[in-house]
């Protein structure tokens, strides 16, 4: 029966690798791979050295070296030199293994406030909303569980712990919501709203941190916050080894992913989340509140993003920063345009993301290329995902199949 | 003398549609040719053709025996050709001379507009055909009929002489049409060809010297109006004799099911659309709402259904109050809505068809547990009204965006007429729909009637509120002008209420009291 | 505004006029002694031609004369009702401001002429990304991208007239880059109708990723490449020698002068010509424009482009006008608030510049307070501008018609 078949597919939708659905997101990734290698050796002056001094092919052979180089560094920074590994694993040296693996623990580590992140951006996408505000939700979030973690004496992390969570799910999920009320009783759009309390978060925080401020660390002359208790801490996955920053957030992450996926395809609020994304009009002639799905999606978005300033306070930093644009709202928007809104392509979307990342650091220190390449690829990689057709004509690819559900991203001003 | 217009061999293809198929045609000068047709059958994509709009797939257009090449509106506008089409092409925040001129503005020192040069000769032109326009107010402003006039003056200022007209009675009352008319016999006593595009049968006969009938984008048949009759005109349009009438016994009517009283609703502007009505639907009953388009229908079963809010009066269902309820509220009360706009607020057109046979129900058990939607369930509750309501469709799983109008709408009736209900609001249930699929839902609208459910439709169609109602009330300017026995109601005297006219009938004004 | 106003919102507005009113007093007086004066003064230079005399007044008489200002507006809005409500509103929130800076400088003076001043330098780059959107967004694409558009701009300027020495070589690079972007934004959403804010989102982060990498690359190590030449003040005679005026409006460098011509050009050319009448009719309904000939995609690419380019020029402003030097991320939300300013300003040119003052006057009113030492935190009062989007945002877009076919791809079938 082709209808048991396609129900079968239904059912497997969110799990089935689809390659002829991937082609395209892969294809943009390589491409801007390319774009990127392009940049750096056309940004390297030892390369127009060689093209002066040994002419086209020694600047071409430079050329390939420096790409050779950076990409390289991008690799082991990103998954560790698989030489070392292997040594590791021969000589059954444990020290040596978790030192040769530490760079996939980072990447895993980066990835973790991505998955959070990017399942932010992914479930306001369904829900019809652009929550570009992921970084403010991020700060909120962080100020909410370091006061918590830090606050709270003499409590056992059982109960410390699931409470600075709790903290910072409250914080981004209240930055969140408010402008999801805004956006359902006065129609001013999320985009703008979201961004303008992105500055005020940086505003706050700076204002909270700062030497003499509320929750500024006593006696510091930097604007930091005061070490949360051991007891908040999430615990590491490698305890014996300290300098492995890898914890259990990341796991924590997955089992949002799986929250996520389940509460949009199987629950009655999913359904009304996406049935207002997809249709304000049809959800409201079937007696679904707008509105209120509209801040409810905003909250459960913020909080979302708030994890990841959360898992990255309890998991890793242990204390508030007074930093800047961590550029995970930007880089959010990106995971879940890659990941086409579905939590399981968040995730691998993430895990690519927190490679890029982890493994630039490497490249800035080996090869001296600015980390702000993968800001350029990330751009690159949107424009490549959200217009297929540049993909498809490069490769002569196929046009994709009609008929499936797509997921409206956005909506102009006007609109509800 | 060539004809005007020659259209030889026009193909066209849209993706798993043959649209046009080899369509031979002739226009000749000062000629009223209507095209008949049902929705569907491939009209509006040839006259698109024509304006270049769409390019054709094969085929070759002749213009006084020369042939001409039309890549895009410009080209056709330069060979003469015109048309208004079905929905206005009108820019509701410009002015009458600004959308006039626009494309062929005229400008002084070589820069800047000159609106007073263009308003003088839309003045001229209202004029000369007998058009009166303000050539300086908004388009938005003006009432539907006048917005036509404009649209027919931006041809005539581009001195177009072969006029397309695409379903331009559509929205127009009786005696607006009978204005319409008197425009064309003046634009073709000028000198000017006109296409006249409609599926009304009784305005082809009476406006054209000559029909040619297209069935699934074909030319099936051509004649005259005074060879031809209205049974005629339909078999060839549909391919068989069709039933002009709704089969029906008379109504049984019980209990007042909904109830309204001094109803006032605002539209999009703030203005007054719904304008202190007062009525009732009884259970067994069907009562139509005739009316032009945009003289408060759509406010009203907005503010029936909860979709907009009401100023002041009550409305109740089957006894509860539901003034001001949300949807749900209404829904539960034993409501079903089959929406105007039936891909705007009807269907998730991204949805599959067992998503959508859900909407208003995806809460409630056995669909849902608590939060937990039911798949299992669901599917087979697809599987079941896919086979009852006869839902054309490969699968349960399909997209509704893929299936036809009419497909769609019956998705929607299976929903809405599964449930039990109590009363059913339908507003322009047939709109766009082919002969086949609107049968089977007026069928389904008498059956439920007949089982006891008060049903209340809105439709522009005063064909199908004759022929579907057991009582009519007209509406115009948001007030109830009659409510008349659908037996006793006559189309002069139900377009003169749709006109706000009252007819100084005593008989009409002793029935007004019986009803009341 | 003539449109009338429901009933409800008419009483809402003269409540929170009488609130108003009570605010300035219970926010102002308690830390106000009865003998603390506040005085403004209004001269900038020895270039005024006639010297205005300071204004001295008693801050608590002043506190109390706006606060019952507006409480007596109030009232009178509550029993009969003022038929330019808008207007008022707008009278009231000035009675507002004027309350808390006589506030805030009590026992000191404040130079009003010096605020306005630097409200209007503020509100430059502001009104040109409100421009750049007007531009766009009357064709109905929507450029989310202004700020990235901008950031490029900035950044080539400083790059290029660094290494030119001459700011007219900088300030043609940056309309270029703004340009080029314009038409990469214009190629996403026209050619392959992608999603608008996403494509706007997109270059966001493409502009910022490659100014901060080139910046680096570049601008960090060679500080010499970061180091442009500056438009310098011209002041027009005898207009530029009108006290308060003067100095507020003709005593700046070109830059200035050419967005305030591009305020009234646009203008002109939006509703006085014939390609004014065709962008109007194109983001209202393109199939229209289209069914009379006129070609949809080329109206949208030209304006598009054009948008572009304006915003290149707001980039070039704040390098090559102010601080004369390229840092990363340096717009801070400037584009985004230009689109609100678009917004609040109804999609007109006069509009828009109209609201960038407002947004440029609570910019200036930040750096002012902090000078004058006002007991409230610097970072709060450097969430003015975004608060006062928030704000502005929330209270007009109920209100706003932007062009009907706003955010929407045209296929041509």
């Amino acid at each position: 029966m082709t209808q048991e078949k396609e129900k079968d597919k239904k059912e497997k939708r969110i799990l089935k690798i689809n390659w002829q659905a991937m082609a395209v997101p892969l294809l943009a990734i390589f491409t801007a791979l390319v774009l990127g290698a392009l940049i750096i050796a056309f940004t390297d002056e030892t390369v127009y050295a060689a093209f002066r001094e040994s002419g086209f092919f020694g600047g071409i052979g430079r050329a390939v070296e420096v790409i050779r180089i950076a990409y390289g560094a991008l690799f082991i920074g990103a998954f560790g030199d698989p030489k070392l590994l292997w040594e590791a694993i021969v000589h059954g040296d444990g020290e040596a293994f978790t030192q040769a693996i530490y760079p996939f623990t980072e990447t895993l580590r980066v990835t973790t406030p991505y998955i959070f992140a990017g399942l932010a951006v992914a479930l306001g996408f369904q829900g019809g909303l652009f929550n570009i505000g992921a970084e403010g939700q991020y700060f909120i979030a962080g100020l909410a569980t370091v006061f918590v973690g830090y606050s709270l004496k003499g409590v056992p992390a059982i109960i410390h712990l699931p409470l600075a969570l709790l903290a910072g799910i409250a914080g981004g999920a209240f930055w969140g919501a408010i402008p999801g009320y805004l956006k359902a009783k006065t129609g001013a759009h999320e985009v703008i709203n979201t961004i303008m309390m992105n500055y005020i978060a940086f505003r706050f925080a700076e204002f909270m941190l700062d030497v003499g401020g509320p929750m500024a660390r006593p006696d510091s002359f930097r604007p930091v916050s005061p070490e949360i208790e051991p007891s908040a801490y999430l615990p590491q996955f490698f305890p014996s080894n300290s300098a492995i920053r890898f914890n259990w957030g990341f796991f924590l992450a997955l089992a949002a992913a799986a929250f996520v996926g389940w509460l949009l395809y199987k629950t009655t609020l999913g359904y009304e989340i996406r049935t207002v994304g997809q249709n304000p009009h049809a959800a409201r002639y079937a007696g679904i509140s707008v509105p209120k799905t509209i801040i409810l999606t905003m909250a459960i978005s913020g909080g979302l993003a708030g994890l990841a300033g959360a898992t990255d306070i309890l998991g890793v930093l242990h204390f508030m920063p007074n930093a800047f644009a961590s550029g995970y709202g930007f880089d959010a928007i990106a995971l879940a345009l890659l990941g086409k809104s579905n939590p399981v392509g968040v995730v691998l979307a993430s895990l690519l993301f927190g490679a890029l990342r982890a493994g630039a650091r490497y490249m800035q220190g080996i090869a001296h290329i600015p980390l702000d390449i993968t800001s350029i690829l990330q751009g690159v990689i949107i424009v490549f995902i959200a217009a297929p057709e540049i993909i498809q004509t490069l490769y002569r690819l196929k046009q994709k199949i009609e008929g499936e559900e797509g997921v409206v991203f956005t909506r102009g001003w006007g609109q509800m | 003398m060539p004809p005007v217009l020659e259209l030889k061999g026009i193909t066209k293809r849209f993706p798993g549609v043959l649209a046009n198929d080899h369509i031979d045609l002739t226009l000749n000068e000062g000629e009223v040719l209507a095209l008949l047709g049902e929705n569907g059958a491939g009209k509006s994509t040839l006259m698109n053709i024509l304006y270049g709009l769409y390019t054709p797939d094969e085929g070759e257009v002749y213009i006084r025996g020369k042939k001409v090449e039309i890549e895009g509106p410009s080209d056709a506008i330069a060979q003469g050709i015109g048309m208004v089409h079905q929905h206005f092409m009108l820019i509701p925040v410009l002015t009458v001379t600004e959308n006039v001129m626009l494309g062929m503005e005229s400008v002084k020192y070589g820069l800047f507009l000159d609106q007073a040069k263009a308003a003088k000769r839309v003045a001229e032109l209202s004029h000369k055909y007998s058009l009166d326009v303000d050539p300086d107010a908004l388009v938005g402003d003006l009432p539907v009929g006048i917005q036509q006039r404009v649209e027919i003056i931006k041809l005539l200022y581009r001195s177009a002489d072969i006029l397309i007209l695409d379903e331009p009675t559509a929205v127009l009352t009786p005696q607006e049409v009978e204005g319409l008319f008197e425009v064309i016999r003046s634009l073709v006593a000028q000198g000017k060809s006109i296409i006249f595009i409609s599926h009304k049968l009784k305005e082809v006969l009476e406006i054209s010297d000559r029909i040619v009938v297209l069935r699934r984008g074909k030319v099936v048949g051509e004649t005259r109006p005074q060879e031809s009759d209205e049974r005629k005109l339909a078999a060839m349009m549909v391919g068989r004799e069709v039933i002009l009438q709704v089969p029906k016994g008379p109504a049984h009517p019980g209990e007042k099911v909904l109830e309204v009283e001094d109803l006032y609703v605002l539209n999009e502007q703030e203005q007054i659309a719904v304008d202190g009505i007062s009525f009732s639907v009884r259970a067994g009953e069907i009562v139509g709402v005739a009316g032009v388009q945009g003289n408060g229908q759509t406010e009203l079963v907005e503010a029936l259904t909860g979709l907009r809010p009401i100023v002041e009066g009550t409305i109740r269902v089957a006894g509860q109050e539901v003034t001001n309820a949300t949807p749900r509220t209404i829904t539960e009360a034993g409501t079903a809505h089959i929406p105007e706009d039936r891909q705007r607020d009807g269907l998730v057109l991204s949805y599959p068809i067992a998503d959508n046979l859900i909407l208003n129900t995806y809460y409630l058990p056995p669909v849902a547990k608590g939060m937990v939607m039911q798949r299992e369930v669901i599917f087979s509750i697809a599987e079941r009204l896919v086979k009852e309501y006869d839902v054309r469709t490969p699968s349960i799983l399909t997209p509704a965006g893929n299936l036809s109008g009419g497909n769609q709408q019956k998705v929607i009736v299976a929903r809405e007429l599964s449930r039990p209900v109590k009363l059913i609001i339908a507003s322009q249930p047939t709109r766009g729909l082919d002969v086949g699929s609107i049968e089977y839902i007026h069928s389904q609208l008498v059956k439920k009637r007949d089982e006891g459910v008060a049903v209340f439709v809105v439709s522009a169609e005063l064909d199908e509120i004759m022929s579907l109602a057991d009582r009519i009330i007209v509406m115009f300017e948001g007030k109830i002008m009659d409510i008349v026995p659908a037996e006793k109601a006559t189309k002069e005297e139900l377009g003169l209420l749709m006109a706000g006219v009252h007819p100084t009938d005593a008989a009409a004004e002793a029935e007004k009291e019986a009803v009341a | 505004m003539h449109e009338e106003i429901s009933i409800r919102k008419a009483r809402a507005l003269g409540i929170a006029f009488i609130i108003f009113g009570f605010a300035v007093l219970a926010l102002f007086l308690p830390g106000t002694a009865a003998d603390q004066t506040t005085t403004f003064t209004f001269n900038l230079s020895s270039s005024e031609a006639i010297e205005i005399p300071p204004l001295t007044v008693g801050t608590r008489m002043a506190l109390y004369f706006t606060a019952l200002l507006s409480v007596a507006l109030g009232m009178w809005q509550l029993a009969k009702g003022f038929k330019r409500v808008y207007l008022v509103l707008t009278f009231v929130s000035l009675l507002f401001v004027l309350a808390f800076l006589a506030w805030a400088a009590k026992g000191k003076s404040m130079n009003l002429t010096g605020m306005l001043q630097s409200t209007l330098l503020r509100a430059i780059p502001i009104t040109l990304a409100g421009l750049s959107g007007v531009l766009c967004e009357r064709s109905a694409v929507i450029n989310i991208g202004i700020e990235g558009m901008m950031l490029a701009g900035a950044f080539v300027s400083a790059l290029v007239g660094s290494v030119t020495q001459s700011y007219w070589w900088g300030l043609l690079a940056a309309l270029l880059a703004g340009g080029l972007f314009g038409a990469l934004l214009a190629v996403l959403a026209i050619r392959y109708k992608v999603d608008q804010i996403i494509a706007g989102t997109a270059i966001n982060i493409l502009a910022t990723g490659l100014t901060s990498y080139f910046s680096s690359r570049y601008l960090q190590v060679h500080q010499e490449l970061n180091h442009p030449p500056t438009f310098q003040p011209i002041s027009i005679p005898l207009l530029g020698n009108i006290p308060i005026l003067g100095p507020i409006f003709f005593n700046h460098t070109l830059l200035v002068y050419v967005t305030l011509i591009l305020v009234v050009l646009i203008h002109i050319i939006l509703f006085y010509t014939r390609w004014g009448l065709r962008t109007r009719a194109v983001g209202e309904h393109p199939r229209a424009a289209d069914t009379l000939g006129i070609n949809v995609f080329k109206v949208r690419y030209v304006n598009v482009i054009a948008g572009g380019i304006v915003a290149g020029l707001g980039g070039a402003y704040l390098v090559l006008s102010s601080v004369a030097r390229f840092d990363e991320l340096m717009t801070a939300g400037k584009g985004f608030i230009g689109l609100a300013a678009m917004i609040f300003g109804k999609w007109t040119p006069f509009g828009a510049f109209g609201a960038s003052m407002i947004f440029g006057f609570a910019d200036s009113l930040q750096t002012k307070l902090a000078i004058l030492s006002v007991p409230i935190p610097s970072q709060f009062l450097l969430m003015a501008p975004y608060l006062v989007t928030m704000i502005v945002l929330a209270g007009v877009v109920g209100q706003a018609n932007p062009p009907a076919a706003d955010g929407q791809p045209y296929e041509k079938e």
